[in-house]
């Protein structure tokens, strides 16, 4: 027995381990819909693998109160916290629902700390700040076993110290009745010792074996052994009880030995509270932050064509909750909106679908001709002002056409949340009916309704709208006419005005633009004409005030501001009559004052 | 985990009454240990009922101190240092047709601010209380009211409302219950919710000693208007509801409170536990808390 190279350190480089790749678990510790938790140099870490394969390792703590994240729910797509179930996205971390203020999108700033991660040698890894790969090891290059995995109490210098001289023997000598004890005495090992890892080789009667020894620095003076072999043996069972065996031993000596060493070298300690938050910039005006491509684009239904968006850089596209759009840039200068059809948890990717219409102004036309699968495209973060509130027990989804964007999120979200509802879609053809395939799912709670003249319409909607409760909301999304249609049903049925929510494709309300008035900014403390001919919002960016939008035509609630005084022509789609009547809310890209002063908390 | 010394521990701490034991367990003859604010304390009981408290003497307190007491709510109550804020006032305790008493004592890892936190939380009664104060899909936290008292310098949550299944053992139907949350001392909350069968509250109060910085025994007091069921059942029933609270305390990080705004993130549902710790922050307490930088 021979050991030919040896490194053991004793103290455990901080710096240094931070910008390392560690092993964090095996592949089977991540049960499906299920909660690991470990730690990482003093940091304690949840991990969790969602029902698309992506494995997330985010720190073990809710931003909110502190409460470990591992305590909660993992539903496949989402991970929820025990506490107030607030729901943090697969991939992103971010938050998308907070169950306190069920009409509220959650800021993007709500995100947990995520950690990278990697799939390699059947382990999961991770580090605080990665500089460089996963370690190389030609010897796991074929084929390779995961033996058991041992916690140790003792420090990573003092495992590897014991692992450089840890015997084992080679798989095909391993037979019943063999005398392993004597067999261990003749083994001829060598090892080549790292700072968190050993290799080691076991040479006896012609046959040979190699195992990689992964020390995992739990934190100053914990370990977990997590060792590979370097082949698939035919006698598995024996192999991996032969290990298991040996490496119980090896553990009892190395805590032995670490029972004998008073001073630990420190390591940071979990318990260290971030005192800043993740800071997120917030978007201003219609930038465009984000590149991705076009992974694929296929027609979704008769006239319409779906694109799937990716990420061009290796973060994850931003947090989306359903209900939300985003805006995409065209060529030729055109920017339109499209709501995101991603269900929970979809988050490698956004899906999007577009109609074409000859009679628009050119952005349907232009996504339909003009944009091919591998194309770059600019969008906007994701914005939502059409938030899926679930504090009811059932929610009834109305969509007119392509209007169903919206809606399929938000049935997905009810689906996968487990909370009643019923999608209608409303279209000329059958063969209209946007992602049919991914709506087989819901079941009986799809709705078809097919061909109707604007009457029949008008009678289907009586039909569904016929029980008010305050146990129900209503979200419809389509074109005006239908919309309006929704919304007088709605009134005569006895809907209060807050429990049924619309968004409109667009507005088609004449805009009254010839008044001009005083425009006063209370926290600003700035005092601006507004002249007739121009919007609130073009004299708030023309002097600088940051105040972001979207759609600029009181369809998407985006650049809604908050009033102080004046009185209001209001000339969107967006707000509901109570909140017209309450006159606290103004959209600053169609709307007015009639007084001769306006006063903004902006 | 190492806690603060006695002699650096704010006045507003050290010098206010924490509870130390439930009178009812303090029988004539009987000796116990406790600690108080990291200190060891004795409370003796002689053969005629009178109750003794003094430290126990450790290197840095070389001497036993003999130690002013106060037998009121239920509890025994002690200070460590220069008594100087009275006990506050539960007026409602000396109200005909109430009952008084001591529903329970659990001890808790996990600091006394952040189980006063819990305490004046709703928005977890959904998932933590299920079915019992609270019950999907009755989720929303409304808007409510904070303010403090210019006069005792409580802080009061107001206006509070919030949907339950069974707010009380007196409960046959789920309700709107209307909730004040009261806080006179930096350990100590007091809750004045509907009562199911009364025009007036019933009052359930939080009594903390702070054993440690990150340790307390949690004492459940109770004024109710409550004449029908027997003093288990009300027991069992506050027993369950801090019985579910109890794993969620233990397992939030760190187990001290911290006072910077920026090192958790409150939502508007939490308006009172942000007023809370800006309240600690401002009468200078410093034990159980991180410190604001």
């Amino acid at each position: 027995m021979s050991a030919t190279r040896t490194n053991p350190s004793a103290n455990v480089d901080v710096a240094h381990a931070l910008q390392r790749w560690h092993p964090i678990a095996t592949q089977y510790d991540l049960e499906p819909r299920s909660l690991f938790r470990t730690k990482l140099l003093g940091h304690e870490l949840v991990v969790w693998r969602a029902d698309d394969g992506f494995v997330n390792v985010w720190e073990n703590r809710c931003l909110h109160r502190g409460v470990r994240l591992s305590i909660g729910t993992n539903d496949g797509a989402e991970l929820i916290c025990r506490y107030h179930a607030w729901r943090y996205s697969n991939r992103t971390a971010g938050c998308t629902y907070i169950p306190a203020h069920p009409a509220d999108s959650p800021a993007r700033t709500i995100t947990n700390k995520t950690f990278p991660v990697t799939n390699r040698y059947g382990l999961v890894w991770s580090s605080q700040d990665p500089q460089g790969q996963v370690p190389e090891l030609s010897v796991l290059d074929g084929d390779t076993l995961g033996l058991r995995n041992l916690p140790v109490n003792a420090p990573v210098g003092l495992v590897l110290k014991h692992l450089a001289t840890h015997t084992f023997l080679p798989s095909d000598v391993l037979a019943p009745g063999l005398d392993v004890v004597a067999e261990l005495a003749a083994v001829e090992m060598s090892a080549e010792v790292s700072t968190y890892s050993a290799t080691l080789r076991a040479r006896l009667a012609g046959n040979e074996s190699s195992a990689v020894f992964f020390v995992q620095p739990v934190d100053a003076n914990r370990a977990v052994i997590r060792p590979v072999l370097g082949e698939a043996p035919f006698n598995t069972v024996a192999v991996l009880r032969h290990h298991a065996a040996v490496l119980a031993d090896l553990v009892r000596d190395i805590e032995r030995a670490a029972a004998d060493i008073e001073s630990r070298p420190a390591l940071p300690s979990a318990l260290e509270v971030p005192l800043e938050l993740p800071t997120v910039a917030v978007a201003v005006g219609r930038s465009a932050p984000l590149r991705v491509s076009v992974r694929r684009k296929w027609a979704a239904a008769a006239g319409i064509t779906a694109f799937e968006l990716v990420s061009h850089a290796p973060d994850p596209l931003p947090t989306f909750q359903p209900g939300a759009h985003i805006d995409v840039h065209l060529p030729g200068g055109m920017v339109r909106q499209y709501s995101i059809t991603n269900g929970p948890g979809e988050t490698d990717c956004y899906r999007i679908a577009v109609k074409r219409d000859p009679a628009s102004r050119g952005g349907s036309v232009a996504l339909h001709d003009s944009v091919h699968q591998g194309d770059e495209l600019q969008i906007s973060e994701p914005r939502n002002s059409f938030p899926l509130r679930r504090n009811v027990s059932h929610t009834v989804l109305i969509a007119g056409g392509i209007g169903a964007t919206p809606l399929i999120a938000m049935a997905k979200a009810l689906h996968t949340n487990g909370l009643g509802f019923d999608l209608h879609c409303f279209v000329s053809q059958a063969d209209q009916l946007a992602f049919r395939d991914q709506l087989a799912e819901f079941g009986d709670q799809l709705h078809e309704h097919v061909g109707l003249s604007p009457q029949e319409t008008g009678e289907q909607l009586s039909v569904l709208l016929a029980e008010p409760s305050a146990n129900k909301q209503v979200y419809a999304c389509g074109p005006p006419p239908m919309l309006d249609a929704v919304r007088a049903v709605s009134s005569d049925q006895g809907w209060p005005a807050d429990a049924v929510h619309f968004e409109y494709f667009k507005n088609t309300t004449e805009l009254e633009q010839g008044s001009s008035f005083v425009l006063e900014l209370a926290r600003s403390g700035l005092t601006l004409d507004v002249p007739s001919g121009a919007t609130v919002l073009e004299v708030l960016r023309e002097n600088d005030v940051p105040i972001v939008s979207s759609c600029e035509q009181g369809a998407c609630g985006t650049c809604a501001a908050t009033v102080l005084e004046g009185d209001l022509l209001h000339q969107d789609v967006y707000l509901n009559p109570t909140e017209r009547a309450a006159g606290h809310t103004i959209l600053t890209c169609v709307s007015r004052a009639t007084s001769n002063r306006l006063v903004l908390d902006l | 985990m190492p806690t603060a010394r006695i002699d650096q521990i704010a006045p507003a701490v050290l010098n206010r009454w924490h509870p130390v034991a439930p009178l009812e367990e303090l029988t004539p003859g009987s000796d116990r240990l406790t600690t108080l604010l990291g200190q060891h304390i004795t409370i003796q009981v002689d053969d005629a009922g009178a109750v003794a408290v003094s430290t126990v003497s450790s290197p840095a307190d070389a001497a036993a101190r003999q130690l002013p007491t106060i037998s009121r709510y239920c509890y025994l109550w002690v200070c460590l240092g220069v008594p100087d804020v009275p006990l506050f006032e539960i007026p409602e305790v000396a109200e005909p047709g109430r009952r008084v008493l001591h529903a329970g004592t659990i001890g808790v890892h996990v600091s006394a601010p952040r189980a006063v936190e819990n305490f004046l939380d709703m928005a977890h009664f959904p998932y933590v209380h299920t079915a019992i104060l609270g019950e999907e899909p009755h989720s929303e936290v409304a808007e409510y009211q904070v303010h403090v008292d210019p006069d005792t310098n409580d802080l009061w949550a107001t206006d509070c409302v919030f949907w339950q299944p069974m707010a009380a053992t007196t409960s046959t139907t789920g309700q709107l219950t209307d909730y004040l949350y009261r806080v006179p001392h930096p350990y100590c909350v007091i809750l004045y919710k509907t009562s199911p069968i009364d025009q007036r509250n019933d009052v359930i109060a939080l009594f903390c000693q702070p054993v440690a910085e990150d340790r307390i025994q949690a004492n459940m007091f109770l004024c109710l208007l409550d004449d029908e069921n027997t003093i288990g059942m009300i027991r069992d029933f506050q027993l369950t509801i801090f019985g579910q609270d109890k794993p969620i305390l233990e397992n939030q990080h760190p187990k001290r409170l911290p006072l910077d705004p920026r090192a958790e993130t409150p939502i508007r549902a939490d308006k009172i536990a942000v007023s809370y710790r800006r309240w600690l922050r401002d009468l200078g307490v410093n034990y159980a808390v991180i410190p604001a930088a």
